[in-house]
């Protein structure tokens, strides 16, 4: 793709955010970045990726510290360290899709940047995890509470805005109204009708 | 009086939840509890302009004794001394790091050592230590763990049981000296104590505490070094030189250290006081980066200086000013005496382990600013000689923040550094290694201090 195009995903649990990601990254040919990001990060560099991985977008909870811009907390350096690298991969000119990790926020300057976020009916959600995750109602019911309750913490923690406020982001959309093909053939025809491509 | 102390009182836990907290940025903290201490409990409470003017203590700037000859100054109210030896340091601390003094350093402590991995963990660990006790130990640990991470993807090595070492021994060598923890500077120019004096007593106790931690972190980590590093072609490593960002530059930002070490160490002699040798030390900076690099080069090492810990100290003398001014540090200081019985044994140990536990929680430069008229007052009434409840003290709120993640500065910057770089550290793997070796130091100094002091 000539133009660059930054697609950023943000999304409740359950409401298929990512299965949309997964299918504007074909649409577009696009990168899909998730947890994944971190494997790129540090490749090569001898680092226990799924140690990493267990501070990947997680809430911060307990007593941390701030000096002189780092922190003592190991969620908040792997996310910043998250935030630097999409500025570098943003500032060289890639384009990619991203799901979370509130990247809606920390490519804000970026004209080529469409912030999203999917959300969806609590009956959805619950039928798509139990589909999904093979958990029973209750399972599901609890899991949506706690991922929820931990995205929110974690991106207000990090950006001034709430987490899914519809002022962040170019469409805020319901993925219970059209189900999920619908709504990513939807996003993409309004991505495309934005950048003219 | 009470409804003044009250008022002091809950400023001053306001402030240090606030801290603890972490949701504001501390200086703007400290700066408003300080303007609330002015108004509400020296203004509304006392009214007294003279409780401002003792805590704002402008005046003391203007005295002889400031700069020239080092007299015993009042603790009471804003440590200006503190503050200006801190911001010149600062200052030639960011010359040094604009020419690349620090990396330079590190890289040819590792080549000298033909960048073997137990040797590096030894020599940096010793270079931790004896940085820490002229330079602040956030910059010398800035510098530390991001070549330790440099040379740990170089040379194949986890580099946390490296960092976490580092970071122990800057806290131990902020220990040894009057400029090497901010406690202990807020301690030495209180009190009228001289570079020297430090060295002497909590510099004797760091240097044969090192002498253990050494032991206990290579008995930790030897075994899982050793494995690593091999195989590595030297010749493939960065020469330190390419470190050096400005040749002439470099030259003279050494020599200005130089001088800075030597005046510190001789001040008792000289009679110029820390305020006067941070200034100095700051305008050498200026000028010659001035000089040497035009505006942009001073731009860049202003740029850097830590503007927000200066203001987070003023702010912090001032609410600690409202304590002293109504008598609230007297209170806890006759509660110490109390409940030791009057006992020097107990007195001592109290300070010591009760400074270790908060500094390992809260910040412990406005513990040590707290501290510092309480102990002065206890010495006062309880007989107990000054100097040995300022050296529990000191001991105590520098080796205290050692334990956890959050305890010092330093140990915030090498977590953070670790964590960017694909190595998180959490809480527990932080405290399994740090405690026992804080326990270690803290049992050294009790002991010297009993058997050297009472």
């Amino acid at each position: 793709m000539e133009k660059q195009l930054i697609i950023s995903i943000g999304r409740e649990y359950g409401s298929g955010g990512h299965y949309i990601a997964e299918k504007l990254a074909k649409a577009f040919d696009l990168p899909l970045y998730d947890h994944n990001l971190l494997d790129e990060m540090f490749e090569g560099k001898g680092v226990d990726i799924e140690k990493i991985k267990r501070f990947d977008e997680k809430a911060l909870f307990g007593l941390t510290r701030r000096v002189r811009g780092g922190n003592s907390a190991p969620e908040i350096g792997i996310a910043e360290a998250q935030f630097e690298y999409m500025q570098k991969i943003a500032k060289e000119g890639k384009s990619f899709v991203i799901v979370g990790r509130c990247a809606e926020s920390v490519l804000q300057d970026y004209d080529c940047l469409v912030p999203v976020f999917v959300l969806a009916d609590y009956d959805d959600k619950v039928k798509r995890i139990m589909e999904v995750r093979s958990f029973d109602e209750k399972e599901a019911k609890k899991a949506i509470l706690r991922h929820d309750a931990h995205r929110k913490h974690y991106h207000n923690y990090f950006c001034k805005m709430k987490w899914g406020d519809s002022r962040l982001y170019d469409l805020s959309v319901n993925s219970s109204a059209l189900g999920l093909d619908e709504t990513a053939k939807y996003i993409e025809s309004f991505i495309r009708a934005k950048y003219q491509l | 009086m009470l409804a003044a102390q009250i008022m002091a009182l809950i400023i001053f836990l306001a402030m240090f939840v606030l801290i603890i907290m972490d949701k504001f940025e501390k200086q703007y903290v400290t700066l408003i509890c300080g303007l609330l201490t002015l108004i509400f409990v020296f203004g509304v409470a006392m009214q007294s302009l003279e409780a401002v003017s003792r805590t704002l203590n402008i005046r003391g700037i203007f005295t002889k004794g400031f700069w020239y000859a080092a007299e015993e100054s009042a603790s009471s109210g804003i440590n200006w001394a503190t503050i200006l030896f801190l911001a010149g340091m600062m200052v030639m601390v960011e010359g040094m790091a604009r020419v690349g003094f620090f990396r330079w350093l590190c890289m040819t402590i590792a080549k000298a050592v033909k960048y073997k991995v137990v040797p590096i963990f030894i020599t940096f660990m010793l270079m931790s230590f004896v940085l820490s006790m002229f330079i602040d130990s956030i910059t010398v640990i800035l510098f530390l763990a991001a070549v330790t991470v440099e040379l740990s993807q170089l040379l194949k090595f986890n580099p946390v049981p490296m960092i976490l070492s580092e970071v122990f021994c800057a806290n131990l060598g902020g220990s040894a000296t009057m400029c090497g923890d901010p406690p202990n500077i807020i301690i030495g120019t209180a009190f009228g104590y001289s570079f020297a004096d430090f060295v002497k007593h909590t510099g004797m106790i760091a240097m044969i505490s090192m002498v253990f931690v050494l032991v206990y972190f290579y008995l930790s980590f030897h075994k899982q070094l050793r494995s690593s590093g091999k195989d590595v072609d030297i010749a493939s490593l960065p020469d330190p030189k390419d470190a050096i960002l400005d040749k002439r530059g470099f030259g003279i930002s050494a020599v200005i250290f130089g001088i800075a070490v030597i005046l510190l160490v001789t001040h008792a002699m000289t009679g110029l006081t820390v305020a006067t040798i941070g200034v100095f030390v700051a305008v050498l900076t200026v000028v010659t980066t001035f000089i040497e690099a035009g505006k942009d080069g001073l731009k860049e090492v202003m740029g850097h200086v830590d503007y927000k810990t200066l203001l987070f100290f003023i702010g912090l003398f001032v609410v600690v000013g409202g304590l002293e001014e109504t008598g609230v540090l007297s209170v806890i200081a006759t509660f110490i005496e109390e409940v030791s019985g009057g006992n020097a044994h107990i007195m001592v140990a109290i300070i010591i382990w009760v400074s270790a536990l908060a500094s390992a929680f809260i910040d412990n430069i406005p513990f040590a600013a707290t501290m510092v008229p309480v102990i002065s007052s206890l010495a006062a009434t309880s007989g107990v000689h000054l100097d040995t409840l300022a050296w529990a003290l000191s001991m105590g709120t520098d080796i205290g923040g050692s334990a956890t993640p959050i305890g010092a500065s330093a140990n915030v910057v090498g977590m953070s550094v670790a964590a960017k770089s694909g190595h998180p550290v959490t809480w527990g793997e932080y405290c399994k290694h740090a405690v026992p070796a804080t326990l270690i130091v803290l049992v050294i100094s009790t002991l010297v201090i009993f058997a050297r002091y009472l």
